[in-house]
């Protein structure tokens, strides 16, 4: 009986042994992107690659995707766009990756597009905006919880309504980006009757705010809307700070980007109080997996040194790596028109909820967080990870209260 | 256009500070380009460097300006430092040392860029202090404190930099060195130590300067490509090596690109500094204040 079971022991070991050499011997699924790891999208950049890089682990503790290890090859793109459809070119021709991801932001990607419709792969988008919109690129699949322009800024200008604004302010970057979502919010205020009395664009290298700020505030709006990029909005919340909005403005932000960066937040402190900004999460929303996904995160974060929280990129991240992985284990198959049918038909189940797309590639019902800052105080990050500092206004399904109004009171002024 | 007369005043205003904020990250190239003929590409590199160590003094408690002052001493002898590898690799080898020189330059500022990224990662960065965040009021204008004392910090620097070049004797050779190096070595001087300690001073100001830059807003790595050609214009219109041409300068482009941004739109502001430049340039080639 002992040699027996000695024999099995021995066989089982064998058969262990041999599987590990077939998969050894399978070359590893290789997939590639750049990603901006430094310059201005270089922050949300690095923590949403520490996201991916956790995927990857998670797929290749448990065996690979079909019996293969996944391989991760990324390049820093610099935030510059000119860089993209180069570094593609190298993951394609010289790395020969199976399988690409979109770099984060509209501006690094839109460069891309006319590569990979030429050549037919799939690209997975990576919180771009409208950039598929003049390519139609048929195997484009965005993760980001908007799709066309009036998703962004639907929930901002409804509160505004709600609130009985009748005139608007607009100031944006004068960025592609910016600009596609600014243009959207000027055709909602537009349809919503609102007049504009404040119009400005500014260039990306605007070192202070101030004027503008004080400008919108002789204008006397009853709305503020600013899309504006991280280093920009920051100054922005400063220099209203210092400059102050006026009593008109009821509500003020809609489209600030780097507003859901943990250093920025943990930074400005109480000055994001009252402020009504566009997120992908906050805590509160309830989906499926997050909650573990954000505890295993910000281990890892704290050694990467990015950004701790991590709520506005990395899930979404993760997320896309879930898609590749439901798509390649469902359809067995590599093929870049056999995975993009899969992902165009059927819901997808991820950390960030389930996801459906439509025929644009975009997300078919999108959950944009419109939320409000509130009684946020100086240097504390752990406030930000209990529900309250951040009140959901929109969707309607995650609402977890109503706007205070107008802003100077929002602010406890 | 009523809005225009109303918002003049403040737009002038406004403009002002700014200006003053450029002279003040416009000082020490000033001094190294301006006065020693040194491409320093690195100015603004240099400043973001004396930012970080600026940040890294504050979260020990310390004001962001003294903090500023205290960090010029070891910028200053870094900057000796690294005049004396430029003229032993570069400027004493002769007349391509110029070309050469900015590949340097870039080559320092790249490094600076990489090395901070390397030890701060690329979050931006701000400083906390009584007058950051807050705005004195005067009837119904506002302004930002951090502006004020920016445009203070560039007074002062131009006062002291002024009496320094024409009262003492090291200042002295400094102006010497820049209009005529061999009769300074005729005078039994040495213009290599004199441009290296010129240098150092350059340095020395440019991190009072950049504790300037994290006052007035936040930092990250890469925000000396920001400031890379608005502080060359600000030299060259100037005229090399003038300091009070350099506020002077600093001012005419604060103010202009105000008024553009609050009349035109702030699209037009950056375009202000280079149509000023080759306007100033096409009919006094020597800049406003040069020789």
């Amino acid at each position: 009986m002992r040699r027996i079971r000695i024999l099995l022991a021995m066989l089982g070991a064998a058969l262990l042994a041999a599987a590990g050499i077939a998969t050894a011997q399978q070359p590893p699924i290789k997939i590639g992107m750049s990603m901006p790891q430094t310059g201005t999208l270089g922050a949300g950049g690095q923590a949403a690659l520490l996201a991916l890089r956790m995927w990857v682990d998670d797929v290749n503790k448990k065996g690979g995707l079909l019996g293969r290890k996944v391989d991760f090859i990324v390049y820093d793109d610099q935030t510059n766009p000119a860089l993209t459809p180069g570094i593609y070119t190298k993951l394609l021709d010289v790395d020969k990756v199976d399988l690409i991801i979109a770099p984060y932001g509209t501006v690094p990607t839109a460069p891309i597009m006319p590569l990979v419709k030429q050549r037919g792969l799939l690209l997975m988008g990576n919180f771009s905006f409208q950039v598929n919109r003049t390519v139609k690129h048929d195997m484009w699949f965005n993760n980001s919880p908007w799709n066309d322009a009036s998703s962004w800024s639907d929930g901002f200008f409804r509160a505004g309504q709600k609130l009985g604004a009748k005139t608007v302010a607009f100031l944006a970057a004068d960025q592609e980006f910016a600009q596609n979502l600014a243009n959207g919010a000027r055709d909602l205020a537009g349809k919503a009757g609102l007049t504009t009395v404040y119009n400005q664009n500014y260039p990306p290298a605007t070192v202070d705010f101030s004027s503008m700020i004080r400008a919108i505030r002789a204008a006397k709006p009853d709305m503020v809307f600013v899309m504006s990029y991280p280093n920009d909005s920051v100054a922005i919340v400063r220099a209203v700070n210092e400059i102050g909005v006026g009593p008109s403005v009821k509500l003020f932000g809609g489209g600030m980007v780097g507003l859901q960066f943990t250093p920025n937040m943990v930074s400005l402190g109480r000055m994001l109080n009252g402020i009504v900004n566009y997120n992908s999460y906050v805590p509160g929303i309830k989906y499926p997996g997050i909650e573990d996904f954000l505890k295993r995160y910000a281990k890892l974060a704290a050694e990467a040194r990015v950004d701790p929280l991590g709520f506005y990129l990395p899930p979404f991240n993760y997320a896309i790596g879930q898609m590749l992985e439901q798509a390649i284990n469902a359809t067995k198959s590599l093929d870049h028109k056999v995975l993009a049918n899969y992902l165009r038909k059927n819901e997808m189940k991820t950390i960030v909820g389930p996801i459906r797309y439509g025929p644009d590639g975009e997300w078919a019902t999108p959950r944009v967080v419109q939320a409000q800052f509130r009684g946020v105080v100086d240097k504390n990050m752990d406030q930000f990870r209990k529900p309250g500092t951040q009140v959901v206004l929109y969707p309607d399904q995650y609402k977890t209260g109503d706007v205070i109004a107008p802003f100077e009171k929002a602010r406890g002024k | 256009m009523g809005m225009f007369w109303e918002l003049l005043p403040e737009a002038i205003l406004f403009g002002i500070l700014l200006g003053g904020f450029y002279a003040a990250v416009s000082m020490g190239l000033s001094v190294s380009f301006g006065l020693l003929d040194v491409p320093n590409v690195a100015h603004p590199a240099i400043m973001v460097f004396g930012s970080y160590c600026t940040y890294l003094l504050a979260q020990q408690g310390l004001d962001p300006i003294v903090a500023g002052v205290l960090l010029m001493p070891p910028f200053f002898l870094l900057g000796m430092a690294v005049y004396r590898f430029y003229y032993e690799a570069f400027e004493r080898r002769g007349a391509e040392a110029g070309v050469r020189g900015i590949a340097f330059f870039f080559g320092v500022a790249l490094i600076i860029e990489v090395g901070l990224i390397l030890a701060f990662g690329v979050d931006q960065r701000m400083v906390e202090a009584a007058y950051v965040g807050v705005a004195a009021s005067v009837g119904e204008i506002r302004i930002p404190l951090r502006m004020l004392v920016a445009f203070g910090v560039a007074v002062v620097l131009t006062v002291a930099l002024t009496l320094y070049m024409s009262r003492t004797f090291t200042g002295r050779a400094i102006k010497a060195v820049a209009q005529d190096e061999p009769a300074l070595r005729l005078m039994g001087a040495d213009p290599v130590r004199i441009k290296q300690w010129a240098f150092g001073i350059a340095t020395g100001v440019s991190a009072l300067a950049g504790a300037m830059l994290i006052i007035v807003g936040p930092v990250e790595p890469a925000l000396d490509r920001v400031y890379i050609g608005r502080t060359f214009a600000v030299v060259v219109l100037a005229g090399l090596g003038s300091m009070t041409g350099t506020v002077a300068a600093g001012l005419i482009l604060g103010i202009s690109e105000s008024i553009v941004l609050m009349q035109f739109g702030a699209s037009w502001a950056p375009a202000v500094s280079f149509a000023l430049l080759l306007a100033v340039l096409g009919f006094r080639p020597q800049g406003l204040f040069g020789r």
